[in-house]
């Protein structure tokens, strides 16, 4: 028993752990602040005022939504499948959470009193796959939802959101493919690495990825169900979509949380592997600068996020599908063909 | 040969969790009558399936069972489930009478092969360059993806290419197979999509005849 109590590095599995907790709690604060930004930059494009009663400029609304939502009746539909409705949530959130091991932060940091320790949970050689098979589960919790609650407009919005997500994932995937060409690893902290040239600005967005990049952005917003794409809850038609009969209660709260969970982890793979992660100008062994860089590089893409939801207009079903098959796919396998090429001429 | 080793590691602990959780997921899957519950244990499987090739060092094939057989193909199935609403297994037991006694000798041959690959593995340990070991070219390393597309496309390459047109007359098939009607068929269809519906007049509305 002690040698196997000898086998474990006490120190490693310590750091893990505290490096777990707080990427989970920049996995729950995200929502919440998201929540309230959107909602205020929404009311700004539309000429309205917004969240603005609770705390300065509303600041704590989403934590009153959050305690609401946590003390709110937990009702299920009679004629839902109990067990789906319950389980959908948990497989949505645990499969939106378990990508933050792998968020690459920064690279290593000196701290006062702890020594010199890494901006990221953990790293392996494929983790960019990773990042792929957690976000392909999270699905599952949609398409569960939609099922197990047992009400047409739910299931029609999980239907649609599985179609929608099988196509625009292929897109997703193979645009990703460049970048992986080039910078030869799947290891997002070694693709990092790769885009440090250039005095910071080696990112892969500007060179020969200008394509790759733009089909990731559409296809990521596809992904993750958000305008214009968001089919899978058109209110008009649908009323909710696949959360229609989710009552406002902690089960809602988890498949928010989700989304938006999954729309940073889609904003960090694209800062991560097409806008270069923490490099930028003098951010070379500058690690609190590189980890600033990277913050404003993901927050850029959730404010693109809300920029869109307030400017465009939805998609209809069979443009959606149109344009995943017959425009994204054909263009990112041209993507795959151009890096190829470009690949074995400069590699 | 000692099956039981004295002392435990923590590797083994992880993986007698995971390969129990894969075995009980696996007879969940055969004993549902609801063919949802038996897909959802099939992902479970696969899911705890891939857990354990990570503990072989071999992450890549992980990663991928994940994405491909967790991540689209059972989502597929699932997809099929809820739409063609199939609630419970209809009892077709008499019509499959004959597979009890099929059923037997299959079971024998797994067993078979289950111990032949575990005296094989314990008479001659293979040593494997682990793909975390930072002294070895990755592509000498087993399960990396350097390894894998080494041999994907050099050793295996005929093999490899065979499969990809067979996956290419099978998509051409079921488009075959889908595509029902002609092209006025699918004119319509599209002209119904798209161009109709702006111009819809009221004798074109649904109307609602029988009851109420």
């Amino acid at each position: 028993m002690s040698e196997l109590l000898n086998s474990i590095d006490t120190r490693f599995i310590i750091e893990s752990l505290i490096k777990i907790v707080i990427v989970f709690v920049i996995g729950l604060l995200s929502p919440l602040s998201m929540n309230w930004i959107e909602r205020r930059l929404l009311a700004l494009i539309q000429n309205r005022l917004g969240p603005n009663r609770v705390g300065p400029y509303g600041l704590f609304q989403s934590l009153a939504d959050g305690i609401k939502f946590l003390f709110k009746e937990d009702i299920v539909p009679l004629a839902a499948n109990r067990w789906l409705y319950t389980m959908a949530p948990v497989v949505a959130v645990v499969a939106a959470f378990m990508v933050g091991i792998v968020y690459p932060f920064g690279d290593k940091i000196t701290l006062p009193y702890i020594g010199e320790t890494t901006l990221y949970v953990t790293r392996f050689n494929v983790s960019l796959l990773y990042v792929l098979a957690m976000t392909s589960l999270a699905i599952y919790g949609i398409v569960l939802a939609g099922w197990g609650s047992n009400s047409k407009y739910s299931l029609l919005g999980g239907l649609r959101s599985s179609a929608q997500m099988i196509s625009y994932e292929l897109s997703l995937s193979l645009a990703l493919i460049g970048a992986i060409i080039q910078a030869g690893s799947l290891d997002l902290v070694k693709i990092v690495q790769q885009q440090s040239g250039w005095g910071g600005f080696g990112w892969f967005v500007f060179f020969f990825q200008p394509l790759g990049f733009l089909i990731y952005l559409i296809s990521a917003i596809a992904e993750t169900n958000r305008v214009p794409f968001d089919l899978p809850e058109a209110e008009t038609e649908l009323v909710g979509g696949f959360h229609t009969e989710y009552s406002s209660s902690l089960k809602f709260a988890m498949l928010f949380m989700a989304e938006y969970v999954n729309m940073l982890t889609v904003s960090i793979l694209a800062t991560v592997v097409f806008l270069g992660g923490w490099n930028g100008p003098w951010a070379e062994g500058r690690p609190l600068l590189g980890l600033l860089y990277f913050f404003l590089k993901v927050g850029f893409f959730m404010f693109l996020y809300i920029w869109l939801r307030g400017t465009l207009p939805r998609f209809r079903y069979d443009q959606l599908m149109n344009f995943g098959w017959k425009v994204l796919l054909p263009l990112a396998l041209l993507n795959i063909v151009i890096s190829a090429v470009i690949g074995v001429i400069v590699y | 040969m000692n099956m039981i080793p004295e002392t435990i590691s923590f590797e083994q602990i992880i993986f007698l969790g995971l390969a129990s959780l894969a075995v009980v997921a696996a007879f969940n899957l055969i004993l549902q009558r609801n063919p949802i519950y038996s897909a959802l244990s099939l992902i479970v499987t696969l899911c705890v399936t891939a857990a354990l090739f990570v503990l072989l060092s071999a992450p890549f094939i992980a990663a991928i069972q994940i994405i491909v057989y967790a991540g689209a193909i059972m989502v597929l199935f699932v997809f099929v489930i809820m739409l063609l609403n199939i609630r419970e297994e209809e009892s077709r037991t008499d019509r499959q009478r004959y597979l009890k006694w099929l059923a037997p000798p299959l079971f024998l041959a797994l067993v078979g092969q289950v111990f032949f690959v575990i005296r094989y593995v314990q008479s001659t340990p293979p040593i494997i360059p682990s793909p975390t070991d930072p002294n070895i070219h990755p592509a000498q390393s087993l399960g990396s993806a350097e390894s894998i597309a080494n041999s994907l496309f050099t050793e295996y390459v005929l093999p490899f290419e065979m499969t990809s047109v067979l996956i290419l007359m099978a998509i051409v098939g079921s488009m075959l197979l889908a595509r029902r009607g002609g092209k006025e068929e699918i004119e319509r269809i599209e002209q119904a999509l798209t161009a109709d519906q702006p111009r819809a007049e009221e004798a074109d509305r649904m109307e609602l005849v029988g009851k109420e």
